[in-house]
């Protein structure tokens, strides 16, 4: 037994490395989780007379998807986005993070809107209110205006189907 | 060997080229140099500040070394609250509400953070214990077999005994 104790000790340094090696040190846990949405009050991207506060989705689950048209994973998202906004199965609203108004539109335009609608946050301030540090990024809210979830990078469809979706569920249900 | 002509205009054109360089990277540093003109004070207690905190997209940096876009705009953020009067552990509120621990580059002991703070220290002791019984050993090893007149007569006595008696 002794003898095998480096060994032992070895494979156990392995065993810590290979889990250490699959963990992404860019999905950093938001302290937001659990906590109440941070409130804002921004105007909505091509009805600019119009404003958004989140406190309009009472009652309803809802995701809060930031995005730009200057962000190259976003155009990886998009139709991920589009598919589920065509399901039906949450409102989705998007906030157009440190972006202009022209290619924002014309970046909808283009790939498709599965926003309900989206809200300009030219100088990135509710960005970094919600903590947002790497474009997309999606808060799911549920019917209170709590965040229940912070995904992190676009989302993909494993991360829909096996965390997004059942998650909703369950906040449905529990409703 | 050159003419006086030209040895006139060498020193004419260096200092030419030397205006012009001077000139255009000054112009390439305008932005940054501006704020800290404004008010050097103002920028070195933003940069104490900022200094502890980390930068969420080159983790490996602080927000007062970094060159990305969200560092710059926590800078901003810092030097707004710092001229609004805040205190330099507001603004770290500030940034851990949003952003967590992981912010700080200097990490507060918590449940979480137990192992992180206490684990070199176990690390130490159970290193030190290691080596304790190792060095005992070794002296138990060295240590004469026999050491005292007493030890080599109960040996002979012994040796003297038959085989069966002894077992």
């Amino acid at each position: 037994m002794k003898r095998y104790l480096p060994l032992i000790i070895f494979a156990v340094l392995c065993v810590f490395l290979v889990i250490g090696l699959q963990l992404n040190p860019k999905e950093v846990p938001s302290p937001l989780v659990n906590k109440a949405a941070p409130d804002f009050r921004l105007p909505i991207l091509n009805d600019t007379k119009k404003e958004f506060v989140p406190a309009d989705m009472k009652g309803q689950v809802w995701l809060l998807n930031v995005w730009a048209s200057w962000c190259v994973s976003c155009r990886e998202e998009h139709p991920l986005l589009n598919n589920l906004a065509k399901q039906n199965i949450l409102p989705i609203i998007g906030l157009n993070y440190k972006d202009k108004d022209g290619p924002a539109s014309e970046w909808l335009i283009n790939m498709g809107n599965p926003y309900q609608l989206s809200v300009i946050d030219a100088g990135g301030q509710v960005g970094i209110n919600y903590g947002v540090y790497g474009v997309p990024e999606s808060f799911l809210i549920d019917q209170k205006g709590t965040i229940v979830h912070k995904f992190i990078g676009p989302l993909t469809l494993s991360s829909i189907q096996n965390e997004l979706i059942p998650m909703i569920n369950k906040l449905k249900a529990a409703q | 060997m050159l003419s006086r002509a030209k040895a006139l205009w060498l020193p004419f054109f260096c200092t030419l080229i030397a205006v012009i360089t001077i000139c255009f990277t000054g112009n390439s540093r305008a932005d940054e140099a501006k704020s800290l003109a404004d008010n050097p004070a103002l920028e070195a207690q933003v940069m104490n500040v900022a200094v502890d905190l980390r930068c969420l997209v080159c983790q490996n940096e602080t927000i007062a070394g970094s060159h990305a876009d969200l560092a710059i705009d926590l800078r901003n953020q810092i030097r707004d609250q710092l001229q609004q009067g805040k205190s330099k552990q507001d603004i770290i509120d500030y940034m851990v509400a949003r952003y967590g621990d992981f912010v700080l580059y200097n990490p507060p002991l918590k449940k979480n953070t137990l192992f992180l703070w206490l684990g070199p220290f176990a690390l130490l002791v159970i290193g030190f214990t290691i080596l304790l019984r190792h060095i005992r050993r070794e002296q138990q090893l060295t240590a004469p077999l026999v050491n005292s007149s007493t030890d080599i007569a109960r040996a002979r006595e012994l040796l003297k005994k038959p085989q069966k008696e002894l077992e």
